[in-house]
């Protein structure tokens, strides 16, 4: 790679990285870039901590001193350890995961901006994300230690790790005697500061695009970003204003939710998926984006139908508001409302399909370089295909009255969350590691992590697609003893899938810290604004603002700014 | 959704401020409508506020909530046409305006095609059926008097 | 000054647009009202859940409803109902008069503003008050005999929920308000820059919004 020449020159001056010093200039800091850092330490801290959760609970699963007992936990505490997993992945991990993360490092560099449109309401984001986070910990304490310890914990609201698990059901959210409000008050506060994000989001893309930068050529990492940012501020106030009903019900008795005071459980329902269903698309949708930026980059070819990938992403975040009662189809809903939202669901596999074809059209003929990154999109394209299969299937009532609340169920949203955001998160992190970072990681390590992140989690989750349509049923912590084996299966893979998970985020923390081999502008040979600055870039993004002339897609034709010299 | 018609205020984004000024900056600071257009609608909404009270002391029924919604909608939309000067804002500001409702709208629709409809009634609809004139005996219904 | 002329961070006077490294004054003054018009947005789902709990269950217990809605007094809510339409006429005046720069005017109207919203909270708490002393609030004797039913309890319950979330906002409305009348005041504001006072008043507007569709609601139809 030619491009590496540069590297020296670049990394001369001063970056984000290095331009201020110490710890007060990162937690004071509106440069978008910091920023991004600081929520990525946080969200891996957090991803670290729901992964801790779901292991206990499939080593318990594995029943390794036998079935109908208990082996490591007992299932009061196997109930808090789904919701801890549950909570924590989705609120503290996954949703933030890739728009405040990447998105906060990428948008103004894809768009040649100098920083988001509000950069100080960018940190408060931050720091709302942290004070709900904590607040979160405070649902998951247990009371211990001397009664007045035990006293003062009850006396703040605090008795014993939330049970609901993260759905936080109606009735039995209003009733259960775990800290409750401590954590649909921590999802609340986590939810504004992700409006707060994603209004941030909306307004930059629409008023800071460099010259030239017209809505058609936005990068797609740029347009799922977008579509993210919808869903983030007009679905996130509803579960708000839902989790807050609870916390009423709770303390005052109102009886919106509770059948014994005339309320309607089913109410709830809806409320918490008309965001919840939307919520999964905030995960996956800038993962579609990370996927659209790394495939033509890596098969040197211009991406398949453009402007179909652009529209397959908005009209995702719009069907994904029309679908929401397809997770209540067993909650006693009217024959009516189930046979629209099931017609409805099945619409939601057409985009998704146009997005799959591009990609592997952009492939196709292509000369595909094989590196971490690029496995890792391909990887997503193939998990994320069962994901959608699976996910038609449960579309289908009939099919759907068997499979709901089984581990099918389990095992199909995990292809999607994990299999389709996570990978992407993960793709996405190596790919503009060297932006982030101005190093270069291990390849190899690179290759062999994802080998064991790609192994060890269809290991984990194919024997669950079986046990779902054997019958097992999801959140119990004790089964029959026909179902030991896919379990036991099921547990190896989830050990291999977290050690993989690991040893990738330490091939890059390694690079990071100890890295010895600096990295290009442009190690990739993308034609992507954010490639055309120094890695890592100076902290107003761009020495002089870039104008715009043609697509960011343009491989295999003549190229500008700094590929074309090479 | 491909094309907003953002026409001016976009292109100047990003820039260092002497790069490239805008060229039109008749609608940079918004629109200044003349004074009295706001005592106008002041004096409208004050008009439709008694006309509300007034139609509702009449009682329609049931239709009573039909005709208090769409007075308040009127109201709402001189408020937010004039006051919020939302008439002459742009394509996106109107796209985020009206998607809320639109959102709500569905959101309510797919609320009431389950609940009424269900094959077991939930506790509302199950309330509906016995009407609820058995619960409603005197004594407990006083008169607002505060 | 023409808006065209930017003022460098060396040369900034009164009434003098904040220097913003990432964008231009007007650029700046867009994305503020956008992104005020997108908060105001969450805003009307985030009360949409409670609107879509009362459409509910007003068509499930609908003569309950309206019994419990006549315990409301709708001369209190009509008060207020003014109040506030009035407190929105004098904030768009207020944007008005900084739009073309009467920096006095539009301090004036601010406090006018800010002063309605006293008001209408003071006239709430009467009406809170009047109901905790009627034993409409949960805890109290008539709250908890068995003649005060369930579709009551859900009733007053959404009432408070309602009216409480929205008085929230009044509040914070007024916080933000007096914000910009403190800043007005040290005359900060002029036809060039003007942002706090418009993205405030959009702030006010919509807690007027929002009661407008409130007071039938609840104290009319019920």
């Amino acid at each position: 790679m030619s491009a590496y020449s540069a590297a020296g020159e670049a990394n001369a001056k001063p970056n984000y990285l290095n331009h201020e010093k110490g710890i007060w200039s990162w937690l004071t800091t509106v440069d978008h870039k910091r920023i991004c850092l600081l929520y990525l330490f946080a969200i891996l801290i957090f991803f670290f901590v729901g992964g801790m959760a779901a292991l206990a609970m499939r080593l318990e699963l594995a029943k390794l001193y036998g079935t109908g007992q208990h082996n490591f936990i007992d299932a009061e505490t196997y109930n808090a350890m789904f919701t801890i997993h549950g909570a924590v992945m989705i609120f503290l991990f996954i949703v933030p995961g890739i728009p405040a993360t990447l998105g906060n490092f990428l948008l103004p560099l894809m768009i040649g901006a100098k920083d988001v449109a509000f950069p100080k309401l960018n940190l408060f984001s931050w720091y709302i994300y942290m004070v709900g986070a904590c607040m979160a910990l405070f649902g998951l304490l247990k009371p211990i230690g001397p009664a007045f310890m035990e006293k003062a914990m009850n006396f703040i609201g605090v008795h014993g790790p939330v049970d609901t698990g993260w759905t936080f059901y109606a009735p039995y959210s209003i009733e259960t005697g775990t800290s409750v409000v401590w954590m649909t008050a921590a999802a609340f506060v986590l939810g504004f500061s992700s409006i707060l994000t994603g209004l941030n989001f909306i307004v930059t893309i629409h008023k800071l695009r460099a010259p030239g930068m017209t809505w058609d050529r936005l990068p797609v990492f740029v347009w799922g970003t977008y579509a993210t940012a919808v869903i983030q501020t007009l679905a996130t106030p509803v579960v708000g204003i839902t989790l807050l009903l609870v916390i009423m019900e709770r303390g005052f008795g109102v009886g919106v939710f509770n059948p014994k005071l005339g309320g309607d459980p089913v109410l709830y329902q809806h409320l918490f998926w008309f965001y919840s269903h939307p919520v999964v698309y905030i995960m996956v949708l800038p993962a579609f984006g990370i996927v659209g930026e790394i495939i033509p980059v890596f098969s040197r070819k211009p991406i398949f139908g453009y402007k179909a990938v652009v529209y397959a992403s908005v009209t995702i975040a719009v069907v994904g508001f029309l679908v929401w009662a397809h997770h209540m189809f067993v909650a006693g809903i009217s024959e009516a409302a189930a046979i629209y939202f099931s017609v409805v669901t099945f619409g939601v596999a057409v985009p998704t399909a146009v997005k799959v074809f591009n990609w592997v059209s952009t492939m196709y003929r292509g000369s595909i370089r094989f590196n971490t990154p690029m496995l890792y999109a391909m990887g997503f394209i193939f998990l994320f295909m069962v994901a959608g299969t699976t996910g038609v299937y449960l579309a289908v009532l009939a099919v759907d009255v068997y499979y709901h609340d089984t581990y099918f169920v389990v095992a199909h949203f995990h292809y999607t969350i994990q299999g389709g955001a996570v990978i992407g998160l993960m793709g996405g992190l190596y790919y503009w590691f060297p932006k982030m970072s101005g190093k270069m990681y291990n390849e190899t390590a690179g290759k062999v992590t994802w080998f064991l992140v790609f192994v060890g989690f269809n290991l984990t989750f194919i024997p669950q697609f079986a046990l779902g349509m054997e019958g097992m049923p999801r959140r119990y912590y004790d089964y029959l003893p026909q179902y030991q084996n896919l379990h036991q299966v099921s547990t190896a893979g989830a050990v291999i899938n977290a050690l993989g998970y690991t040893l990738a985020l330490l091939n890059l923390g390694w690079a990071a810290v100890f890295g010895r081999v600096k990295a290009p502008a442009n190690p990739w040979d993308s034609l992507s604004l954010e490639w055309q600055t120094p890695s890592p870039p100076p902290h107003e993004n761009f020495e002089v603002t870039p104008v715009v002339t043609g697509s960011t897609y343009a491989y295999g034709t003549p190229v500008r700014g700094d590929a074309a010299a090479h | 959704m491909g094309h907003h018609t953002d026409t001016h205020g976009d292109h100047a984004a990003g820039h260092g401020f002497e790069i490239m000024p805008t060229q039109d900056h008749s609608d940079d600071f918004g629109h200044i409508s003349p004074y009295s257009i706001y005592a106008k609608i002041f004096v409208a909404l004050l008009v439709l506020t008694v006309l509300t009270v007034g139609v509702t002391r009449l009682d329609f029924g049931s239709m009573n909530i039909v005709i208090a919604m769409f007075i308040a909608s009127i109201k709402a939309m001189l408020v937010a046409l004039f006051f919020m000067h939302l008439k002459f804002e742009r394509m996106t500001t109107w796209i985020y305006a009206v998607f809320p409702l639109v959102l709500l709208g569905i959101m309510m629709a797919g609320i009431f095609v389950d609940n009424p409809y269900r094959a077991t009634p939930g506790p509302a609809a199950e309330a509906k059926a016995p009407i609820s004139a058995d619960h409603v005996t005197e004594g407990h219904a006083t008169k607002a008097q505060h | 000054m023409s808006a065209s002329h930017h003022a460098t961070a060396a040369e900034v006077g009164p009434g003098d647009p904040p220097h913003i490294h990432h964008m231009d004054t007007p650029t700046a003054y867009q994305s503020a009202k956008l992104g005020m018009w997108l908060f105001l947005a969450t805003e009307i789902l985030l009360f949409g859940g409670l609107f879509t709990s009362f459409a509910l269950y007003h068509w499930a217990y609908f003569e309950e409803f309206h019994h419990a809605s006549k315990e409301l007094n709708w001369v209190y809510g009509s008060v207020n109902t003014v109040v506030l339409l009035f407190s929105s006429f004098t904030a768009a005046l207020a944007v008005d008069a900084a739009q073309r720069g009467d920096s006095r005017r539009c301090s004036k109207n601010l406090l006018i503003t800010i002063a309605c919203g006293f008001l209408f909270l003071i006239i709430k708490g009467i009406e809170y008050t009047g109901k905790y002393s009627h034993g409409l609030f949960p805890g109290t004797e008539r709250w908890n005999s068995p003649e005060f039913i369930q579709e009551y309890k859900m009733y007053f319950g959404l009432y408070y929920c309602m009216t409480g979330l929205h008085a929230l906002h009044v509040v914070l409305g007024m916080g933000l308000l007096t914000w910009v009348y403190l800043k007005a005041r040290k005359g900060r504001f002029s036809s060039r820059y003007f942002v706090p006072v418009e993205v405030g008043a959009l702030y006010w507007h919509l807690v007027d919004l929002i009661w407008i569709y409130l007071f039938p609601l609840l104290y009319l139809v019920g």
